[in-house]
């Protein structure tokens, strides 16, 4: 379908063949004459007043040459979202989670930071504990923020048409509840942060990170150093997922470090300290109460929800509002009621993980439309079909979908993975332990407002042709942290400029090089994608203008194809402008012979004629939502839907389930990249599987996590993954560029729905509480049976 | 006491003075700079780590430096000859096997001691010997299928 040279192809990335060599550079690999070591002091404790830090004998131990805490590092407020800056770099008046920052070192080592550390002596006065968020907002809780009054971090109330007209409508009403655990991203880079001032003052921070712009502000803000001396550069990044998105304490106390020694530090988490850090998944209890007419159609949605997100806000407050709006779609629902809670808790802090704050409701609602169906005698995929949303349709809650593949999506997975066939005859489960279930997801392509209130373009892109001419460089604040968005930079632009793919070089993840929001809220396609193409189709106007000055043609009379200028009206004689180029390249061997003119040569002669050439590319979202309060998150230029269908074998003797084969179908608008895209798909498919089996955060009575590692705290092997089917489906997105829009959370959104209803429909049983553990499993496998004896 | 470990990487000779408590991981890293073999855990659960000592895989975390004394080990650094990568290198770049990279060279590592003693490994065959290998965000689909088609040499 696709009439371009290199977009819609499957481009092997630009980055793969150093990432497979060793050449790659992630934070950790990086190195600086005189390079100190860091190390943090965590707090042991998950609530506790500090009364007194006595860094004194970690000072004097030989080879450390600072100590810091918040005496040094002062405590001005920062964290994710302005209105709940609750972090200062390091605890000042109380520590909120095991893990906690206190204090950092800078040593000559690292065996000598660590054994620093361990001589600062904190005294505590230990403090009663919040642990269990669905009790943390009642009367007589200790409180963990005088903030938040009754541990009441962020609250959201919405009522979107009428939920009482929905009920009278209703022939069918559910309640149905789902709960989860804290997750943990499992990246396999731990933190490394690497950082170095210069004489002058300049501040230069290596981190491995999702979003140089927003940590060069909070590391400016936090400092107090002007934000045009602070420079934040990401080099190859180890998968992020969410976590890195926000600056951590680490950023801010290997900084300080830096600067209080005048030396490079680099401080890198061991694996332990990733689980402590977190900023991961929250854990999320759904009560949802949804109501359906006779034949199938949503009547209304009630949706409760409190998140536990640990000891500070972070991302949280978009999160407890993703958990509300991303219900809006992709079924046509009038009338949606919503109250969300977010509570802190003395536990590591949640933040934003891949499908953020709407992958548990998602779960929820996709199992209980499944319930509805079986009440209603229905297929799940017909009751589906029956509620989608098209193209052109608005949500409740004022997100305006302008494509949506969500029924080829769901059409093309049920025929795909034989759904009929493989269904048992009307819909009446063998549960003979094998099982097939369907989900759908609906998500966000880009975040339609930043995290800071401004109208700050997202993104900017500036394209530098070599003055030598041949080749073009593409800066781009951009963070490729593995999902490719430099080969979809590299891509866009040899395609506009007709070159090929060697000819491009991308500088990205560097906030010296241009604004750009970062990598989150799987924007970077679509914002950037943008900014890019304008920055080439600049480049472009600038040198078929020097060229079509110099033959005195019209500049529309000319096009740049296959690295050559060709000429749309008729043969044309480049050689009287070739003749400089020639000259200049004397002793050359690969001078141009053909009868058109090079993109080499072409782009000389625009550097002869004009100077540098440089091309500017911007992005803004349109304002996007309605009026009403936290009307703006959950707005997106274009939406994301996808479905999918698992298929599982339940062991009814031990509960042990294997999930068979995935198929699903997601809906990207236009694929740049068709490995790329598969490959999201793909990896959203596992992490999800993780999530829906696996994967738990398992804490004492203490606070403390006791899996902090990654064979405690399962991720899927290549034995427990299926064989994956990734269906990819274009819908042609208008505000999207060549038509494209999101994969790298959209596909999440129907795995964990679609194994748990696999699982119902091989066992008859639903579990309410994830990850769907064999015990659980098991668990409930008997008391059905317990019961059924009982009524017999 | 550091003591002198004779170690062979990549077919060059290295006599170097390890304390006897640093890892294999760590003299390669810290002592050589071949920085492409990776820490993900330091505790022999990731296998980012993996590199072939004697031509086995190991988890060069839970492997001292000083038990790789008179051992010949490769890294992910000697798998290209002369600036061509390998197959299995090859076929990981086509086939998408690669997004954030941080576990390929371990898994570059695994599968290519796979393939030396494999002539026509099958998916399962595959599957499990990557399995101490953690992957993250490819679901391990197109790691696979590298690998497949690397024994296969249908490139």
């Amino acid at each position: 379908m696709s009439n371009h040279r290199i977009l819609n192809t499957r481009t092997p990335r630009v980055d793969a063949a150093d990432k497979a060599t060793g050449k790659a550079l992630y934070t950790d690999d990086l190195k600086r004459p005189c390079l100190l070591t860091g190390a943090i002091l965590h707090s042991p404790l998950a609530h506790a007043r500090i009364l007194n830090i006595d860094t004194s004998r970690a000072e004097k131990l030989s080879g450390v040459r600072a100590v810091v805490t918040h005496r040094e590092a002062g405590t001005t407020p920062y964290g994710v979202s302005p209105a709940r800056y609750d972090e200062t770099v390091f605890c000042h008046d109380k520590v909120r989670y095991v893990g906690d920052e206190i204090a950092a070192v800078a040593a000559i080592d690292l065996d000598t930071a660590l054994e620093a550390t361990s001589l600062i002596k904190v005294d505590f006065e230990e403090l009663p504990t919040v642990l269990d968020g669905r009790t943390a907002m009642d009367e007589g809780q200790p409180q963990l923020h005088e903030m938040y009054k009754n541990n009441i971090c962020a609250q959201v109330h919405w009522h979107f048409g009428d939920i009482e007209k929905g009920r009278h409508e209703s022939h069918l009403i559910r309640t149905d509840r789902l709960s989860s655990k804290m997750q943990d991203a499992a990246f396999l880079e731990p933190q490394s942060i690497l950082a170095e001032t210069s004489s002058s003052g300049n501040l230069t921070m290596w981190s491995s990170t999702q979003a140089p712009h927003y940590i060069q502000r909070t590391l400016a803000m936090a400092l107090n150093i002007p934000l045009h001396k602070v420079r934040v550069i990401k080099p190859a990044v180890g998968g992020g997922f969410g976590p890195k998105a926000s600056c951590s304490s680490a950023e801010l106390a290997t900084c300080l470090l830096a600067i209080k020694t005048g030396q490079p530090v680099k401080l890198t988490f061991d694996r332990e300290q990733v689980f402590l850090h977190s900023r991961a998944r929250h854990q999320f209890f759904h009560t949802m109460t949804t109501g359906v007419k006779k034949d199938g159609s949503l009547a209304f949605l009630e949706h409760e929800c409190v998140l536990d997100g640990g000891a500070y806000a972070s991302f949280g407050i978009a999160t407890i509002y993703y958990s509300g709006s991303l219900l809006g779609g992709p079924y046509r629902l009038k009338n949606m009621k919503y109250d969300g809670h977010r509570v802190v808790t003395n536990k590591p802090a949640c933040g934003a993980q891949r499908g953020h704050g709407a992958v548990i409701a998602r779960a929820l609602f996709e199992v209980q439309l499944d319930r509805i169906a079986e009440e209603l005698g229905m297929d799940p995929i017909e009751l589906r079909l029956k509620n989608v949303m098209e193209a052109g349709e608005t949500t409740c809650n004022e997100l305006f979908v302008s494509s949506f593949g969500m029924r080829e999506a769901l059409e093309a997975v049920r025929d795909s993975a034989a759904w009929k066939k493989k269904r048992s005859s009307g819909g009446k489960t063998r549960r003979d332990g094998k099982g097939i279930g369907a989900a759908c997801g609906f998500f966000v392509s880009g975040a339609g407002y930043p995290i800071y209130r401004s109208r700050t373009y997202h993104c900017t892109v500036v394209t530098k042709v070599d003055e030598v001419g041949g080749g073009v460089t593409v800066s781009s604040g951009a963070a490729d942290i593995g999902q490719g968005s430099d080969t979809v930079l590299a891509m866009i632009t040899a395609e506009e400029l007709g070159l090929s793919l060697d000819e491009v070089r991308v500088l990205s993840g560097d906030s010296s090089l241009s604004v750009d929001l970062g990598a989150y809220s799987s924007r970077t396609t679509l914002m950037t994608g943008h900014a890019c193409r304008e920055a080439a189709l600049d480049v472009k106007k600038q040198i078929l203008e020097a060229v079509a000055g110099m033959l005195e043609i019209p500049s529309e009379t000319l096009d740049l194809r296959d690295g050559q200028v060709v000429s749309l009206a008729g043969e044309l004689d480049f050689s009287k402008i070739r003749k400089e180029y020639l000259q200049e390249h004397k002793g050359f061997s690969d001078l141009p012979d053909a009868p058109q003119l090079t993109f080499a040569e072409a782009s000389r002669i625009a550097f002869l004629e004009l100077g540098t050439i440089i091309g500017t590319g911007k992005y803004r979202p349109p304002p996007l939502g309605g009026s009403f309060k936290g009307a703006k998150v959950g707005t997106s230029p274009a939406f994301g839907c996808s479905a999918q269908i698992a298929e599982v074998t339940v062991d009814l003797k031990t509960g042990e389930i294997t999930v068979g084969h995935i198929t699903g179908a997601h809906d990207c608008g236009y694929a740049i990249n068709v490995t790329q895209v598969e490959g999201q798909m793909q990896g959203s498919m596992m992490m999800g599987m993780g999530e829906a089996l696996m994967e738990q955060i398992i804490y004492d009575n203490k606070g403390r996590i006791v899996n902090a590692n990654l064979a405690e705290y399962k991720i899927p092997t290549a034995l427990d993954m299926p064989h994956l089917d990734a269906i990819i489906i274009e819908s042609n997105e208008p505000s999207g560029p060549y038509g494209a829009k999101e994969v790298g959370e959209g596909a999440i959104m129907p795995v964990i729905p679609s194994i748990l209803n696999a699982i119902y429909d091989a066992t008859g049983v639903r579990i309410d509480e994830l990850p769907v553990t064999p015990e659980r499993l098991i668990a409930a496998l008997r008391s059905k049976n317990d019961k059924r004896e009982a009524d017999a | 006491m550091k003591k002198i470990v004779s170690v062979t990487v990549n077919g060059v000779l290295h006599e170097l003075a390890v304390e006897p408590r640093r890892t294999l991981l760590e003299l390669l890293r810290e002592n050589l700079g071949l920085t492409g073999t990776k820490k993900g855990c330091g505790i022999g659960d990731c296998g980012t780590c993996t590199v072939l000592l004697d031509g086995v895989a190991t988890f060069s975390c839970l492997t001292l430096a000083i038990q790789a004394d008179g051992c010949s080990v490769e890294t992910v650094e000697g798998l290209a000859r002369d600036g061509k990568l390998s197959r299995l290198q090859q076929a990981f770049v086509d086939h998408g096997a690669i997004q954030c990279g941080f576990c390929s060279p371990g898994m570059l590592m695994t599968a290519t001691e796979l393939l030396r003693r494999s002539n026509n490994p099958n998916e399962q065959d595959i599957r499990r010997a990557i399995s101490g290998n953690l992957c993250r965000c490819t679901g391990y689909q197109k790691i696979v299928e590298a690998i497949k088609a690397a024994s296969e040499d249908t490139l």
